[in-house]
């Protein structure tokens, strides 16, 4: 029955023949092997490290945590294990992160919406915009934190304070207001770049469909483009706070308390913080080993804080990303 | 000067009708487009009349689309594109400075390539034009909704579920509403960009149908690389060749008798 | 129709977008701010306006108007702003108050040449000393006592070998798992690998340090057999978990950016898919590799707590077994106690401002390298 032939150009040699045997693996090799071998050892050993991680803080951690532990305002002596708590320093962290999520998010989702729906990608100042949101990424946490006393709190602070006439600095000292302002600097590329990417996965026949029908552009991006870039922005915030609640270096000058005895009430109120904790209790402490459970279970109580919030976020921004792949 | 002068409301209605059913709707007139320094539209000069289905067809790339675009401005939206002449609906000139884009957009429909109805309800995709200009009363916009979605022969198929999402439509039922949402607004014109490319052979005829049907309303201009399409459902066709135009003519002239070497070979699949 | 209308029809469309400008502005805006405020409280170390002698030649305060306005501000250890609202009776009085606390100063440091020196000028910043009862010159970071020592080399060295000790750690551990997760691992495993990668990252670094310093610490010395338990070892390989998700992310970006075309074409020819990665996907992405590279040193170099909690004693040496302290940990440990607009919190914002600088340059050199990069791949060059 089969009468299709071979062209020409292909040898004519049926299916059996010895040269087909090339389709299976004839030599092992070697190299292949070892270079797999290597780079997905890498792999793993990089996942080891965060495994190890995090179980050695969650078995350390989980026999610390009680309710207790985390309602209790502790005496001036918190490395006392029966008596401390860390209330006030799981307080401190929300509210400089709530504070800084008011500024951060209006801001950072404004200039991602100038810089794909409003800004021409080769003008020169869409490239200077980019470059210092670049650039602000990579700025240390340490020149940020130089940066709040420096500008918030020696500049900003202590002019408000001559302009209302507090004889007592209320304003020009740190204060929570300053140490979420300066985090709000910090974290402003991150709600900026996820937010981008959300809005960039959205199809731009959409946006098309819109202002064909009369919208203009403003309504366009408030009934359109925003309502469907929600979990991108969502993301992009959730990011912001997971990263701003554990970082240390920029609060250490602009509003971080050694120890507080009452909860921060007013912007212009220092605060303990669950970072700043964890240094405190393993570089401070006058006896490491009867202080270890209480730094484990603040560790682990400080995780849980900043890690639930990333794996929410990394979950929602593999499906934008999926989004925006499928886009091509 | 001589613009600013000009009324900013429609002339009186019998004065334009009289003088309508003389001139054209939409006159271009010798239109050029660059991107930056390449010109992909050369001269091109047309006239359309009204209530007629207007065919675009041509190879890949002949600026068939783009000319389209140019006729509710959506060009406007890509950098760096540049455009000489002019082009008038109704006796005005709608890249004169003083127009109102915005306004120009809900006298010209468009209906793209790739459906693209909103992430929102059936009912909300057709009402957000409506909206946009307005429309508040709740009555007045089932009734507008209603009667766009029987207009688009969808009314039938989605009347039970008008509040669920326009994404679970088939995709010929998604460009249905995507027509719907366009004739919404009451638009004199509207574009259609290869309103049918993407779609199954039923759905297609569908379409067509609904274009042959709404001929009786709307001035409508269509782009089509589907030469059996443009002769099924046009009034006349234009043939365009690399930016330029090459033949404009009554569709049954184009398809038995063009009068062009060029036309012949394209309608006859010689290249293309 | 009546399309037409007058130039300001939409006045709400207009500001909106205006607004929308004026914002997306604020993060040139804060990168300005960041250099100014920063640099504007070094600024004295530049201009050579602190002074931190310890034994001055008095002025006299009759003679005051003999002396040009910067010698005063210098003396007096004001800035021109203070000086111009001082009056001449509030500049006597200051005047009177250095006299009396030259009269102060202990006997043994008269005679002693370091307390005649002003040891936030550059010479001393950057070069060896040899002070008293020292047998040689050295480079000394001691900012507290009566003589300040400044040098900031034994900063920058220590900077450096734990930035160093985290890249050599991070980098090829960070480049092989991009490999494996771009090129070799499959899609299901790929979506699997990345984000969990990328979790790394989500761990603060004050929380990493605590690791290393209760955790590494103790295993490596048990392995290794060191002296100094807290060392710029332990604190290298820290600081290399923190940049290993950043090193990551970007190499793996780069990797997946070469165009499929180039792999299956690669692959029909009937190479292995390693072969492909080698000879192919890896050369095509190795600038973006760099720059990943690049980018880690930016953020390693700027990493605070990490090496504050690990070491911190600041001695000049080149081993990564010793202790060392970065301008980050610097900065970080002595802010609280140095003086407001002192010598010392000058110096302290300099170091921040070189900081600045030096984490700027590497994100522009990593950020060139990859938009260059990017740009050939789409074949604009």
């Amino acid at each position: 029955m089969n009468t299709v032939t071979a062209p020409e150009y292909l040898p004519d040699t049926p299916s059996s023949s010895p040269t087909m045997r090339h389709f299976r693996a004839e030599k092992f090799d070697f190299w292949s092997f070892f270079f797999s071998g290597l780079t997905g050892l890498a792999t793993l050993f990089i996942l080891g490290i965060l495994a190890t991680i995090l179980l050695n803080i969650i078995v350390n951690g989980w026999s610390g945590l009680s309710w207790h532990f985390v309602s209790t305002i502790p005496k001036k002596d918190f490395f006392d294990i029966h008596t401390t708590g860390v209330l006030p320093m799981i307080v401190g962290t929300t509210f400089r992160v709530i504070v800084m999520t008011i500024f951060v998010i209006p801001v950072g989702v404004i200039t991602a919406i100038y810089l794909t729906e409003y800004a021409s990608n080769t003008s020169i100042i869409t490239r200077i915009i980019r470059a210092a949101v670049n650039n602000l990424a990579g700025v240390p946490s340490i020149v940020f934190g130089l940066f709040g006393l420096g500008f918030f709190i020696n500049f900003i602070g202590k002019n408000l304070d001559v302009v209302l006439h507090n004889t007592n600095a209320i304003w020009g000292q740190p204060a929570l207001i300053w140490a979420s302002l300066t985090l709000a600097v910090m974290t402003l590329p991150v709600v900026i770049v996820a937010t981008e990417e959300s809005l960039k996965a959205i199809p731009p026949g959409l946006r098309e469909a819109s202002l064909a029908l009369g919208a203009t552009k403003l309504e366009t991006i408030l009934k359109i483009v925003l309502p469907q870039a929600l979990p991108g922005i969502m993301t992009g915030g959730i990011l912001a706070v997971s990263r701003a609640a554990g970082e240390v270096a920029p609060i250490l000058f602009t509003g971080v308390a050694y120890y507080m005895a009452s909860l921060p009430s007013h912007l212009s109120d220092q605060f303990m913080d669950l970072g700043y904790h964890v240094f405190v209790l393993s570089t401070q402490s006058p006896n490491i080993d009867q202080t270890r459970p209480i730094l484990y279970a603040t560790v682990l109580v400080l995780l849980i804080l900043t890690f639930a919030l990333n794996i929410v976020a990394i979950l929602i921004r593999a499906r934008v990303r999926k989004k925006l792949r499928a886009l091509g | 000067m001589a613009e600013i002068l000009i009324p900013k409301i429609t002339p009186p209605a019998t004065a334009a009708t009289a003088a309508k059913s003389a001139a054209p709707l939409i006159e271009i007139e010798n239109i050029s487009l660059f991107y930056g320094a390449s010109k992909a539209l050369k001269n091109i000069s047309l006239k359309l009349d009204e209530k007629v289905v207007t065919a675009f067809i041509g190879p890949s790339g002949c600026g068939k689309s783009t000319l389209l675009r140019c006729l509710n401005r959506m060009n406007d939206l890509i950098d760096n594109v540049r455009i000489e002449g002019a082009i008038k609906i109704g006796g005005h000139d709608i890249y004169s400075p003083d127009v109102d884009v915005i306004e120009l957009r809900k006298r010209v429909g468009m209906v793209f390539q790739k459906s693209n109805p909103f992430p929102k309800s059936i009912y909300e995709n057709v009402a957000y034009g409506l909206r946009l200009h307005g429309v508040k009363n709740r009555g007045e916009l089932d009734a507008a909704v209603e009667k766009s979605l029987r207009q688009s022969a969808l009314w039938d198929e989605v009347k039970d579920r008008l509040h669920s999402s326009a994404l679970g439509l088939s995709g010929g039922q998604q460009q249905r509403l995507c027509i719907a949402r366009a004739i919404a607004i009451r638009p004199e014109i509207i574009l259609m960009d290869e309103p049918a490319s993407a779609l199954d052979p039923i759905a297609t005829t569908r379409v067509e149908e609904l274009i042959l049907e709404l001929k009786k309303d709307f001035t409508i201009v269509i782009v089509t690389h589907n030469m059996q399409q443009a002769a099924r459902i046009s009034d006349q066709t234009a043939f365009f060749y690399i930016g330029e135009l090459i033949e404009f003519d009554a569709t049954g002239k184009i398809f038995t008798n063009p009068a062009k070497k060029q036309t012949e070979d394209y309608v006859t699949g010689r290249f293309g | 129709m009546g399309i037409h209308r007058g130039h300001k029809a939409r006045p709400v469309e207009w500001l909106a977008e205006k607004f929308i400008f004026f914002v997306s502005l604020s993060a040139i805006l804060m990168v300005l701010l960041i250099f100014l405020f920063v640099a504007r409280e070094a600024l004295p170390v530049f201009f050579g306006q602190t002074n931190t002698a310890l034994v001055q030649k008095p002025i006299p305060p009759e003679d005051l108007d003999k002396h040009s306005p910067a010698e005063l501000e210098a003396y007096l250890e004001i800035t021109p702003d203070q000086f111009a609202k001082m009056s001449k009776a509030n500049l006597r009085d200051l005047m009177d108050v250095k006299v009396e606390e030259q009269d102060d100063i202990p006997d043994n440091f008269r005679d002693d040449p370091d307390a005649r020196i002003n040891t936030t000028q550059w010479k001393y910043l950057i070069q060896p000393h040899q002070w008293t009862d020292y047998d040689k010159p050295e480079y000394i970071w001691q900012p507290v006592g009566q003589i300040q020592k400044y040098n900031i080399i034994p900063l920058i060295v220590g900077t450096l070998k734990v930035t160093l000790v985290g890249l050599f750690f991070a980098v090829p551990l960070a480049v092989g798992a991009a490999i494996y997760v771009s090129q070799l691992a499959r899609p299901r495993v790929r979506e699997i690998l990345k984000p969990a990668i990328e979790l790394l990252s989500g761990i603060p670094s004050v929380v990493v340090g605590f690791f290393a310093l209760l955790v590494m610490a103790t295993v490596l010395q048990s392995i290794f057999h060191y002296q100094t338990r807290l060392n710029a070892f332990v604190a290298g390989l820290a600081l290399g978990f923190a940049v290993i998700p950043v090193i990551f992310s970007i190499a793996e970006d780069a990797l997946t950016s070469v165009p499929r075309a180039y792999t299956q074409a690669a692959l029909a020819l009937g190479a292995s898919r390693w072969q492909t990665a080698w000879q192919i996907v890896l050369p095509a992405a190795l600038p973006g590799v760099f720059a990943a590279a690049v980018l880690g040193f930016g953020r390693a170099i700027g990493e605070t707590m990490i090496v504050l909690m690990v070491c911190s004693a600041s001695v000049m040496s080149w081993s990564i077994f010793d202790s060392a302290r970065s301008i980050t940990t610097t900065i970080a440990a002595e802010m609280a106690e140095a003086v407001s607009g002192g010598p010392h919190y000058r110096i302290l914002f300099m170091l921040g401002a070189l900081l600045f600088a030096a984490t700027f340059v590497s994100n522009m050199v990593g950020d060139f390298v990859i938009h260059r990069f990017k740009q050939k791949l789409e074949g604009k060059r």
